[in-house]
C-alpha cells in the first residue's frame, strides 16, 4: 500500500469511524438516561440563586424567603397539584425528607392554594415550607420550564445543581449530594 | 414529428398539491396565540412585542416560538415581554433576561458567531476543495493530451487518463 492510497481512503476511513464512536458514545449515554436529550441545561448552575419571597400556601401572613436559608445547603423542589409525574415523585420525597439531612423547600407553582394543601394532608408532607407562586414569576427567575424540577442550593445561595424530572433517592445519591459534597469539599 | 401531447390536467396536479401544501404551511405559521390580559396598544411596542416572541423558544413544546404557542408558560414569558417592553426596556435587555434564566436555547436565533460562520465557511471549503480537484484533473488530462490546444476536440474516452493513475 503506497501513501497515495493511505490518503485516499485510510483517512476518510478513520474519520468516518471516529464519528460513528462519537455518535455510538452518545447514544450509549441516552440509552442509560445518563443523557437526556430534551433537557435544557441550566445556566444558573454555579450563580447565586435568585431570591424567593413569596407567601406559603398556609395562605396567612408567613412568608417564606431564600434568605431564611442561608448557611445551610436546601432543596427546592418545584411541584403542583395538576403535575402528575409530581405525584409519582412525592413517595420518593417523603422516603428522603427524613434521612437526607437537606431541607425540602416546596414551590408550588402556577397552583391553588388549597389543592396544595389538601394534597399534602392527604399524601403526607415532606416540606419544610411551601412557598406559593401562583402567577409563576419565581419560577421564570429560576429558569423553571415544567415540574417536577429540583434545585440544590449550597449554605452560600449558589445554585449547585438542577435535576429535572421526578426526583429519586437513587437520583439524589448519583446526581445531587456528589455536587454537595463537591461544594464542601467532601464534608458532608 | 409528433410531440406527446399531455393533458393539462395531469401537469397541473403535482404543482397544485405542492402549492396547496405551502398555502397550508404558512397559514399554519401565522396562527398567533392571543392572551386575554394582552393590553399593549402602543403600535411601536405592538411591533416589537411580536417580533420579540418570535425569536424566543417555547421551552416545553421546544418546536415552537411564544408568539405560536398556547402553552402556560409562552403565556407566562409574554406577560414578562409586554412587562419589561412597557417598562422601557431595550430589545437586547428582555433577550438578556431570558438568556439568564433559560440559556441561549431560549433563542431561535443563535448567537454564536461560530453557528452563523459555519454554513459560509463549509459552503467556501467545499467551494476549494471542488475548485482543486478540478484543476488537478484538467492538468492531468493536458499532460495526457498529446496536443494541449488540441484537447478539447481529442476528448475521447480512450484518450482519458483512468482515475487513480493520475
Amino acid at each position: 500500500m503506497n501513501g497515495k492510497l493511505l490518503n485516499r481512503y485510510l483517512w476518510p476511513a478513520v474519520a468516518v469511524l471516529a464519528l460513528f464512536g462519537v455518535f455510538m458514545f452518545a447514544l450509549a449515554r441516552i440509552g442509560s438516561g445518563d443523557l437526556v436529550v430534551s433537557d435544557i441545561p441550566s445556566p444558573l448552575i454555579g450563580k447565586m440563586a435568585p431570591a424567593v419571597d413569596l407567601p406559603t400556601i398556609a395562605g396567612d401572613e408567613a412568608r417564606f424567603t431564600s434568605a431564611s436559608m442561608l448557611g445551610k445547603p436546601w432543596l427546592l423542589n418545584v411541584w403542583g397539584t395538576w403535575c402528575p409525574a409530581c405525584r409519582d415523585e412525592h413517595p420518593a420525597l417523603m422516603e428522603m425528607a427524613p434521612v437526607i439531612g437537606v431541607p425540602i423547600v416546596g414551590l408550588d407553582w402556577k397552583d391553588d392554594a388549597g389543592d396544595a394543601r389538601n394534597w399534602l394532608a392527604s399524601l403526607g408532607n415532606p416540606y419544610h415550607a411551601v412557598a406559593f407562586d401562583p402567577v409563576g414569576r419565581t419560577a421564570i427567575d429560576f429558569g423553571v420550564y415544567g415540574a417536577p424540577e429540583t434545585f440544590l442550593i449550597g449554605a452560600d445561595g449558589r445554585v449547585l445543581a438542577k435535576f429535572i424530572g421526578p426526583l429519586t433517592m437513587e437520583a439524589w445519591e448519583t446526581k445531587l449530594k456528589p455536587k454537595l459534597l463537591a461544594a464542601n469539599g467532601g464534608q458532608p | 414529428m409528433n410531440t406527446p401531447v399531455r393533458s393539462t390536467a395531469t401537469r397541473w396536479q403535482p404543482w397544485s398539491a405542492v402549492l396547496l401544501g405551502a398555502a397550508l404551511l404558512f397559514a399554519s405559521a401565522s396562527s398567533l396565540a392571543v392572551d386575554a390580559e394582552d393590553t399593549l396598544t402602543d403600535p411601536v411596542l405592538r411591533t416589537r412585542y411580536e417580533s420579540i416572541n418570535r425569536e424566543l423558544r417555547c421551552l416545553v413544546c421546544q418546536n415552537q416560538t411564544i408568539a405560536d404557542s398556547d402553552a402556560d408558560l409562552a403565556k407566562d414569558l409574554r406577560r414578562e415581554v409586554r412587562g419589561m417592553l412597557e417598562a422601557g426596556k431595550t430589545d437586547a435587555d428582555i433577550r438578556n433576561f431570558m438568556t439568564d434564566r433559560y440559556g441561549d436555547f431560549v433563542l431561535y436565533n443563535p448567537r454564536s458567531m461560530v453557528l452563523w460562520a459555519a454554513p459560509a465557511v463549509l459552503l467556501l471549503g467545499g467551494l476549494v476543495l471542488v475548485g482543486r480537484i478540478v484543476v488537478r484533473r484538467s492538468r492531468s488530462m493536458a499532460t495526457a493530451a498529446p496536443d494541449p490546444d488540441d484537447s478539447l476536440a481529442n476528448d475521447e474516452p480512450a484518450n482519458r487518463p483512468t482515475d487513480g493513475k493520475a
